[in-house]
């Protein structure tokens, strides 16, 4: 089972829910930090390394014994990521979705494909979990390949759970995190800034169809406008944490709460049912991306 | 510290623009931006957190004008000429085809990366390689003085571009309406958008949290900043949640020759502002409001 | 020889765009017929990314062999120094001014780059 942990907005208890969640299930379980920009996972599971490897992409090269020059290739290329000065194409790595128009297309067969590296992937344990990080290089733009590199690292034949921390916003990154998942819990705050994101990540999460539910967090601090959106689009209340200034304090240290306070593994162990009831009755599995 | 790097064309010297920052989300970037936004003279706003835009929530922007945001491409089939080869769904490398029936196939838009691989290849020219309409951008009046803000559509990509667009319009009426300072709302994150909205801007206010999350995003944003030859101004928001890391956050910013602009407690009078539409300096009293007041002295006065 | 000049508009008395990638055009001066063609820089708008290396691939291409501009990012750098033209800085008004600097060898060669990409 694969669930996706997502929010529109950044900060409002994406991670907290995964590594909580992932802790509290006391079972062999699997989290793949997706946030590749700013993977936080590891600070509160601190697990032990176990793998590190390097993902790269392929970018075009060029063998100009073969290549005459003719600009069919950067003519091509949407992504302006090959200029051509005289009769010598340049490529620019950094700018490559590696999309294949130019390997393809080049009428010389000048053109072949090789790797360029842009980010990492650590493999760690803690305990019962695994946890598999993506991480960007700084000044790289395309988070997507790392992100799919890290969703590969499970096999769909895999029987336990695997936990997504979805990278924040609602942009492509956090489409390939979420899509292939049987269920996505939406994290949003009581407040008017997190309720406004929270209307967007529906939108992109109904768009690439998933079922999805909503997870409040800090529930009393603001009002309840959240859990009124919630009640009248029909979406499904996984489960309600409340504002505790204790587990931001905690937090912030880098401990989990659900180390220190029991109750706290009731609510998370609570909220899991819901959320595999909501995967059970209506998941979507094939139309898995990764 | 870093001298204040000039900007765009001849004419335009005289604006700051001020981009806030935060790494990781939900530490009060947009609600110090408002803040800001109340104590500031002649400001343009721009809200460059184009994937999740709430600015506009406690600005109350009266829209004057709509424009599309388009970004590259993306393809199309055409049913009535697809003989469903299926060859555009074999060499497609993002996956964005799904089979409709007979072998016919429609892209997937979400999934589609607008490379144009089967546009080119498809025997039947069945593809069509269309303009990608991937949001909007708006130019608003607000209380505060004018804003640019925009909204990208589910599953938009391209929001660096987009972050561009508009600081690029908000610079525009900085200078067509002579407004010395561009206050910038920024993404989190330390990706495209963010390089997007910090290259050739005057200052960067770093919002951070006292946690060892907030720290961990802290340090790769200001890395980011300084190598684009930023000067940086950090300041710790909900600080009593933990002194000894807002100490830490301290001591670090000053080691890296980065600016300690101050800090803020944690309080809910800022959560009941946001839920009145309002920003913090217009409804908030007490401490927690002198402590804004000074943060913004502190970056006004060393900008 | 041609000289590119980067320009809010269509003529020498334009306004002088120290912007290179997201320059609105590009006037094209022959030193030897007195002549300018104007380059639109404007199809680079709607274009996903790398509008600079766009440009730099349109001034190369109109066979100028110097450029002058305000600011000029890395990629735009690599593609122009690539192809051997001489770049010059100028914080000119207008395309006239920078021209008479240049012919009067007011103007400093640039050595490369000077901004980071995605310069607004």
């Amino acid at each position: 089972m694969r669930i996706a942990i997502a929010s529109g907005k950044g900060g409002t208890g994406k991670t907290f829910v995964t590594v909580n969640l992932a802790r509290s299930l006391g079972m062999p379980v699997t989290v793949l930090d997706c946030d590749v920009e700013e993977p936080n996972s590891n600070l509160f599971l601190h697990g032990d390394l176990v793998s590190q490897s390097r993902v790269s992409v392929c970018v075009p090269h060029v063998l100009e014994d073969a290549c005459t020059g003719c600009r069919v290739c950067a003519d091509a290329c949407q992504f302006n990521a090959i200029a051509v000065i005289g009769r010598k194409p340049l490529v620019f790595e950094d700018m490559c979705h590696s999309c294949g128009v130019c390997t393809t297309l080049c009428p010389h067969d000048a053109l072949i494909e090789v790797p360029h590296e842009i980010g990492t992937v650590t493999v760690r344990q803690s305990q019962h979990v695994s946890l598999v990080e993506g991480l960007l290089d700084v000044g790289k733009a395309l988070a997507v390949p790392v992100i799919r590199q890290v969703k590969g690292q499970v096999g769909a034949d895999t029987d336990h759970p695997v936990l997504i921390d979805a990278p924040p916003g609602t942009s492509c990154p956090m489409v390939w995190a979420v899509d292939g998942c049987d269920a996505v819990v939406l994290v949003a705050e009581p407040t008017a800034f997190s309720l406004h994101d929270l209307t967007l990540a529906v939108d992109t999460v109904r768009e690439v169809g998933v079922s999805f539910g909503v997870v409040i967090n800090k529930d009393g601090l603001g009002d309840d406008r959240v859990a009124r959106y919630c009640e009248s689009e029909g979406i499904p209340i996984l489960g309600r944490i409340p504002f505790d200034l204790d587990i931001a304090r905690r937090y912030a240290t880098g401990a989990l709460i659900v180390d220190k306070e029991p109750r706290y593994r009731d609510l998370f162990l609570q909220m899991w049912q819901s959320i595999t009831h909501l995967a059970q009755i209506g998941g979507n599995r094939d139309e898995s991306l990764a | 510290m870093n001298r204040l790097p000039e900007q765009g064309s001849g004419h335009q010297k005289q604006i700051t623009e001020l981009v806030i920052l935060s790494g990781k989300g939900g530490t009060g970037k947009t609600t110090l931006a408002a803040s800001f936004a109340t104590l500031a003279r002649s400001l343009v706003l721009a809200d460059c957190d184009v994937d999740a835009a709430d600015l506009h929530l406690v600005t109350s922007p009266e829209i004057r004008q709509r424009h599309p945001f388009i970004a590259g491409k993306e393809a199309v089939v055409d049913e009535s000429a697809c003989t469903g080869c299926g060859l555009c769904a074999s060499a497609c490398r993002f996956d964005a085809f799904q089979e409709i029936r007979d072998g016919k196939r429609r892209v997937i838009p979400v999934r589609c990366e607008g490379c144009g691989l089967c546009v080119h290849i498809c025997p039947e020219a069945a593809i069509r390689f269309e303009d990608r309409v991937c949001g909007e951008w708006m130019v608003s009046d607000t209380r505060f003085g004018p804003m640019v803000h925009a909204r990208l559509h589910a599953a938009g990509e391209n929001s660096g571009k987009l972050v561009t667009l508009v600081r690029k319009e908000a610079r525009r009426i900085a200078t067509e309406r002579s407004r010395s300072l561009i206050l910038v709302d920024g993404p989190p994150g330390i990706g495209c958008p963010v390089i997007s909205s910090v290259t050739g801007s005057s200052a960067v206010l770093m919002v951070t949290e006292p946690s060892v999350s907030g720290i961990h995003d802290l340090e790769r944003v200001t890395a980011l900043a300084r190598g684009f030859g930023v000067p940086v101004f950090v300041c710790v928001n909900k600080a009593d949640i933990d002194m000894s890391l807002t100490e830490e956050i301290k001591r670090r910013t000053e080691d890296s020759h980065d600016r300690f602009a101050g800090t803020i407690g944690f309080d809910e009078q800022m959560v009941r502002a946001q839920l009145e539409g309002k920003s913090a300096m217009e409804s908030i009293t007490g401490n927690t409001r002198a402590m804004i007041e000074r943060i913004w002295e502190n970056i006004w006065t060393a900008m | 020889m041609k000289v590119a000049l980067t320009a809010a508009g269509n003529s020498l008395e334009s306004p002088f765009d120290s912007r290179f990638g997201r320059a609105q055009t590009f006037i094209i001066y022959d030193t030897d017929t007195e002549t300018t063609t104007v380059l639109d820089n404007a199809q680079n708008l709607n274009s996903a990314q790398g509008a600079g290396i766009q440009a730099a691939q349109h001034v190369l291409d109109s066979g100028a062999t110097a450029l002058i501009t305000g600011h000029l990012g890395p990629k735009a750098a690599k593609v122009i120094f690539a192809a051997g033209i001489d770049v010059y800085q100028t914080d000119a008004e207008t395309v006239a001014q920078a021209l008479a600097m240049f012919t009067s060898k007011a103007l400093k060669p640039m050595k490369g780059a000077d901004v980071d990409g995605h310069w607004v």
